[in-house]
């Protein structure tokens, strides 16, 4: 067994010291975490993206690194969109669109989408499918994702404006 | 799912990088994005015992036109290709290439010279350089060499790179004016891998006949392809469509497709067929485009 | 008569924002995965890669010595406790682990325990399984050969066939085909594809040796009837398990088998007393767990010039893999299949199926099949198109001709269903209206002209679902009711539990708009819980679109009884008698005086204060549910495609799809069904497929290459609806979440097929993909 190497992350804001194998991929670094088991996995070949997280403000599939590789940086996942108890304008849009029904590839998709506002604020339908291209959805055929992250952009622009 | 043991050193410079593959030889990878390397060791499939992260070295994440040349660093990740100004406006068809690299969260990760260094014929950018002509720099205990593009790709999942050396920059030489080029992929979704892709170089005459074609071909052989025939015929000619057809079938004539889970050879040599003209004709918009 | 509810209440028909969104937008939610036991440990199943073996030898030694390794469970150990096989739902046995030979490529071998996953995966590839090959069936047609390899040697006949099913009149079919003026036939292969919910199947499985007691959390769409079967197989007394599906990351029938893996977990925490957790990867849900489909059908239908319908033939093979899994009810071994005759009156009709055995993984009954009826609407689409072409009529004027009139229901179908209600004609003008028919036609045949290409595919199918009435429909015996218990406590709030279990169709939601409807009380007040044997009513679960044709009737019928005894409650609270006593949803009235009332709340409240003499405290209800039929949701999709002639690549311009699922409870959720069913519907008419080489090799065992549709590949879905409600049903209503399955691949396949059929192009088998388009236009000399 190889021996641990020891790390330092900031997860959703809080830095965290830990003593990591190299092999430990970030999703089951961070899924081990107490309370951090929002960030899924759901295939073996990079494929699905519900295990997305943002790395130092990209949206990356966090079963395709190392926890090694993640060292010195900030991930925030999707139990950190959440504000002094407030929603993220999407997870808030989610829910008024009916953008989710299992929930699995939920906090994958609120991840990459929140990376995608935060670089294009108001985008057309055709970059919001682009953009979630990296999320797999079983149960809403997209559309009502579409329609959430089109809110939420009206809501963020709002949010700017006043 | 879950990768063997491994010990992992990430080292501060490309020599440090450099010295631990002479020092672990066959026993070593590179972890550049990961986004090949990582996948295949969750199959168990790659099984370094040792990985070099060079993915925090600085210096070499530039996209910069210097002596002539475009110089791409190889650790830039697609995404930032991708976005470039300066390539979405001078070099489309880099753009082109690399916004149909596997999905937007991979391009996140992925790099410029984790692609070329793979040696899969499925990745996209070696189609592209081999249109461009491009140069590889290879660093290795010696130092810099460059090692010309069409000299790059040597077997099925096999570089010109010795072991010990590590992809550093690719540098384009700057078209001429009246050039252009395209990239078309036909993919079963978003992420796959081709189906068959081919990209294209043009660069125009002042008399809008085809001063030089550059086409290379994405997973329609055992490494990336370039359709010489192809790229000679057109040389001096006209580009109407009997020109352009029959350019089309000699790049088809060159590609070697293996039949699978993607289709037929047949129709995959069909789609290079239709993607030369496709390409052709958009390369020469873009190339008349611009004065 | 149903009553409008205001929105505060939320009856039917409101579209009522999801309780469940609050945990699972934030991450909170709790899939089996994210259960964390103390001294938990980890099992990791090692898998044959052969397709047809001999099992020789498995040494653990080496696998053992690994430090953190607990155990490596094999065939032999099961076979002590006999349970190296398990009964499968329907009238078969399959290996829990193999000891004599492997039928299947990934079927499972041994199961390491470790105190991690990674550790376990070491181990995994330590030990060492020598296999003797044998030869390998993977073809269906070929099963039945004199010389196949017989796969079953456990089984008394040695014969790859498991079962002959006939339904219909023979003879008149027959005779009717013959004396046909025209017929049409279609050879059409639903191919092998795969639910593939983004959540893996998985479970942990905790026995506490003191109290003798085992908990199972397991992804499960079942969960009673799981326990049942974990008590009867693993001969643990029934009190003493205890299953809990918590958030289940979508089913799709893949979570309603039982699977190797929870054996070896629960067998595992029994050994160790320890509990034991078992999640599988994406490769080994594509490669081992219930795959969906793979029917080899051919229909023939008789019909006079005139277009009119008169006879319809099918015979199918269908391929289950090496055992008969499929999960569907037990009197019926090709499921609901003979719903063939779907949306149109024949006459007469002949249905048979042969199931054979080959080397494959096990199933057949899965991704929102509704029991085959996805099949069975395919093929009757398909056919009704071949017949349209042969007969050189317009599609939709086909189908009008030949719908069952609206005034003919209940209609009793000549392969023997009773259709509850429908209005075809209605649905399909509405499609065709909203997708503007006329004038698509005559776009078609201008571009027809230009050699460009451009389909329109029409589907209108009647869907079979609610299994189902006890006297004809049981899964292993236990019949197919299903029920549901309400609780209203004394400040007039309520908490239901059902028998049921949501993989997403939002049950927390809506089965509380129905006891919002029924009784008044605002669906926010209201608690819905499932998936917990200790505390949820039996019932048969999730699949099959069964939970509102039957948990719903289960529900409005226990919300009634609170209601009958609420009534006798106001009425003394009012000191009159019930008869003077009128009802609004949330509360009664005497008549005339309907000032004179008292709320629910109150009614609730009163229930622990202030009864009448002789009545018993408390306000709740339990009911358990035999639907008297099932029902018969239907619709017309309509898809418009262009073909991109140099590539064959296919673009859905299009897509409008009219349901009908009788009286609605929630618009909001049916139209997200809806979405989501048409976009499993696209995969599976144009990317999906799990195939196998000559030497049983899995094509297609991993995301890689079995193709899920992104948002890119997607395109925009137009929905419609109409309402034609159940008759039968407590609250007219029919079930959806299957419909857009059954009825949108046949609209895919049916838009392509017709934008090549002036070339002659009769059928493609799915799926439909740019080479195979392709290849026709090479043919054809049609490519640009």
């Amino acid at each position: 067994m190889a021996k641990t190497q020891r790390i330092r992350v900031t997860l959703n804001g809080a830095k965290h010291e830990l003593d990591v194998e190299p092999r430990l991929l970030l999703v089951h670094m961070i899924r081990e975490m107490p309370g951090m088991t929002g960030t899924h996995v759901g295939c073996d070949t990079t494929s699905c993206g519900a295990c997305t997280v943002l790395l130092d403000g990209r949206p990356i599939k966090s079963c395709t690194l190392f926890a090694v590789q993640a060292d010195g940086s900030e991930i925030l996942t999707v139990e950190g969109l959440i504000r002094d108890g407030k929603l993220h304008p999407l997870q808030q849009a989610f829910h008024e669109e009916h953008g989710l029904q299992c929930g699995f590839c939920t906090p994958g998709m609120l991840m990459s989408t929140c990376a995608l506002l935060q670089k294009n604020p108001n985008p057309t339908e055709e970059e919001i499918r682009w953009g979630i291209s990296g999320n797999l959805c079983r149960c809403t055929g997209y559309q009502n994702i579409v329609k959430a992250v089109q809110n939420a952009a009206g809501k963020m622009q709002k949010e700017v404006a006043a | 799912m879950y990768p063997p043991s491994f010990e992992y050193i990430r080292p501060g410079t490309i020599s440090e990088a450099v010295a631990l593959l002479g020092q672990y030889g066959d026993d070593a990878k590179i972890l550049s994005g990961g986004q090949s390397l990582i996948p295949m060791m969750k199959l168990r499939i790659a099984r370094p015992a040792w990985l070099i992260d060079i993915g925090r070295i600085p210096g070499l994440a530039h996209i910069k036109e210097e002596g002539g040349y475009l110089k791409i660093g190889g650790l830039v990740r697609e995404a930032d290709l991708e976005t470039s100004d300066l390539i979405r406006s001078k070099f489309p068809i880099i753009h082109d290439t690399a916004r149909v690299i596997a999905d937007p969260l991979v391009r996140n990760l992925a790099t410029v010279g984790g692609n070329l260094a793979h040696g899969d014929p499925a990745n996209d950018h070696p189609a592209t350089m081999l249109a461009l002509e491009a140069k590889a720099v290879a660093t290795g205990p010696r130092g810099e060499r460059e090692i010309p593009i069409t000299d790059f790709f040597v077997s099925f999942f096999t570089t010109a790179l010795a072991h010990d050396e590590i992809l550093t920059e690719i540098r384009i030489p700057i078209p001429p004016p009246r050039s252009a080029g395209a990239y078309f992929k036909l993919e079963r979704k978003v992420g796959d891998f081709a189906t068959a892709a081919v990209a294209i170089q043009l660069t125009l005459n002042e008399d809008g006949t085809c001063k030089r074609a550059g086409i290379g071909l994405t997973n329609v052989g055992p490494t990336p392809l370039k359709a010489r025939q192809a790229e000679d015929f057109l040389r001096g000619k006209k580009l109407d469509a009997p020109t352009i057809d029959q350019a089309a079938q000699l790049a088809a004539d060159a590609a070697d497709p293996s039949s699978d889970l993607r289709g037929p050879a047949e129709y995959k040599k069909g789609l290079v067929k239709e993607f030369v003209r496709r390409g052709l004709r958009r390369a020469m918009e873009r190339a008349e485009g611009r004065k | 008569m149903m009553h409008q509810t205001s929105p505060e209440i939320g009856g039917m028909g409101h579209s009522i924002k999801r309780k469940e969104d609050a945990r699972l937008i934030q991450g909170k939610g709790h899939y089996v995965d994210d259960v964390h036991l103390p001294r938990m440990v980890h099992g990791h199943m090692i898998r044959s890669p052969y397709a047809h073996a001999r099992l020789k030898s498995i040494n653990i030694e080496a696998a053992m010595k690994l430090p953190g390794v607990l155990a490596v469970i094999t065939g032999a150990d099961l076979a002590k406790a006999n349970l190296a096989w398990m009964p499968t739902l329907f009238h078969d046995k399959q290996m829990v682990l193999a000891t004599d030979k492997v039928l299947f490529q990934a079927q499972e071998v041994a199961f390491v325990v470790a105190e991690d996953r990674y550790t376990a995966a070491d181990a995994a590839e330590l030990v060492a399984v020598e296999y003797e090959e044998l030869p390998v069936l993977v073809d269906p047609h070929k099963a039945l050969d004199p010389g196949a390899p017989i796969l079953r040697e456990d089984r008394g006949e040695k014969t790859n066939h498991i079962f002959h099913w006939e339904v219909g009149d023979e003879q008149a079919t027959q005779k009717t085909l013959q004396d046909a003026p025209v017929r049409a036939k279609v050879d059409a292969v639903f191919q092998r594809c795969h639910p593939a919910p983004l959540e893996t199947c998985g479970c942990v499985a905790d026995y506490d040796p003191i109290m003798k007691h085992l908990t199972v959390w397991l992804t499960s769409q079942a969960p009673h009837a799981h326990r049942t079967l974990f008590a009867i197989v693993g001969g643990i007394p029934e009190q003493n398990i205890r299953v809990i599906s918590p958030d289940i990351g979508g089913g799709f029938g893949n979570k309603v088998p039982i699977y190797p893996g929870y054996v070896c977990a629960v067998v595992a925490s029994l050994t160790l007393g320890r509990p034991v957790k078992w999640i599988e990867t994406r490769s080994e849900n594509l490669q081992s767990t219930g795959f969906a489909r793979d029917y080899h059908m051919t229909a023939e239908i008789a019909a006079d010039k005139d277009g009119t319908v008169k006879a319809l033939s099918v015979k199918t093979l269908a391929d289950h893999g090496a055992f008969n899994a499929a999960a569907q009810p037990s009197k019926f071994p090709a499921g609901l299949f003979s719903i063939c005759t779907g949306s149109y009156d024949f006459a007469n009709s002949f249905c048979e199926v042969d199931g054979v055995y080959t080397n494959k993984a096990p199933g057949g009954i899965a991704y929102r099949c509704s029991f085959r009826v996805t099949e069975a609407a395919y093929l009757i689409e398909r056919a009704m198109d071949v017949l349209a072409m042969e007969l050189k009529t317009d599609p939709a004027e086909l189908r009008l001709k030949n719908f069952i009139p609206p005034d003919k229901f209940p209609y009793k179908s000549p392969l023997g269903w009773s259709y509850d209600s429908g209005d075809y004609p209605a649905a399909m003008n509405k499609a065709l209206e909203m997708v503007g028919y006329r004038e698509l036609r005559k776009e078609q045949e201008e571009k027809r002209k230009k050699g460009e290409l451009m389909g329109v595919g029409i589907s209108s199918f009647t869907e079979i679902v609610g299994a189902g009435p006890g006297h004809t429909f049981d899964i292993v015996g236990i019949k197919m009711f299903d029920s549901c218990e309400i609780r209203i406590h004394p400040t007039g709030k309520a908490i239901a539990r059902l028998g049921t279990k949501s993989q997403g169709q939002g049950h927390e939601t809506t089965f509380p708009q129905i006891i919002a409807q029924e009784l008044g009380i605002p669906a926010s007040d209201i608690t819905l819980e499932e998936g917990d044997t200790d505390t949820a009513p039996y019932g048969l679960g999730t699949y099959a679109s069964r939970s509102t044709p039957v948990a719903g009737g289960a529900t409005a019928i226990a919300a009634r009884k609170i209601r009958d005894k609420a009534k006798k409650i106001a009425a003394h609270l009012l000191e009159v008698s019930e008869a003077d006593l009128e009802w609004e949803p949330g509360k009664f009235y005497v008549k005339g005086a309907p000032s004179k009332a008292k709320t629910i709340q109150e009614i609730a409240f009163a229930a622990y204060t202030n009864l009448p003499p002789g009545m018993e405290a408390g306000l709740e209800a339990v009911d358990y549910y035999d639907p008297p039929n099932l029902t018969f949701p239907f619709g017309t999709y309509i898809c418009v495609v262009d073909i991109d002639k140099g590539t064959g690549e296919i673009r859905v311009r299009r897509f409008v799809a009219v349901d009908d699922c009788g009286n609605i409870i929630n618009p909001m959720i049916v139209e997200g069904q809806i979405h989501g069913g048409l976009t499993e519907g696209l995969g599976i008419a144009f990317m999906q497929l799990i195939s196998y080489d000559e030497n049983g090799n899995v094509q297609g065992g991993n995301f890689m290459d079995y193709l899920v549709p992104t948002a890119v590949e997607t395109p925009h879905w137009e929905t419609g609806k109409t309402c034609t409600p159940s008759p039968h049903h407590p609250i007219g209503a029919k079930g959806v979440g299957e419909s857009p399955n059954v009825g949108s691949p046949a609209a895919f396949v049916n838009a392509v097929v017709d934008a090549l059929s002036h070339l002659g192009v009769r059928h493609i088998d799915m799926p439909v993909t740019p080479w195979k388009v392709w290849q026709i236009l090479k043919e054809k000399g049609i490519t640009s």
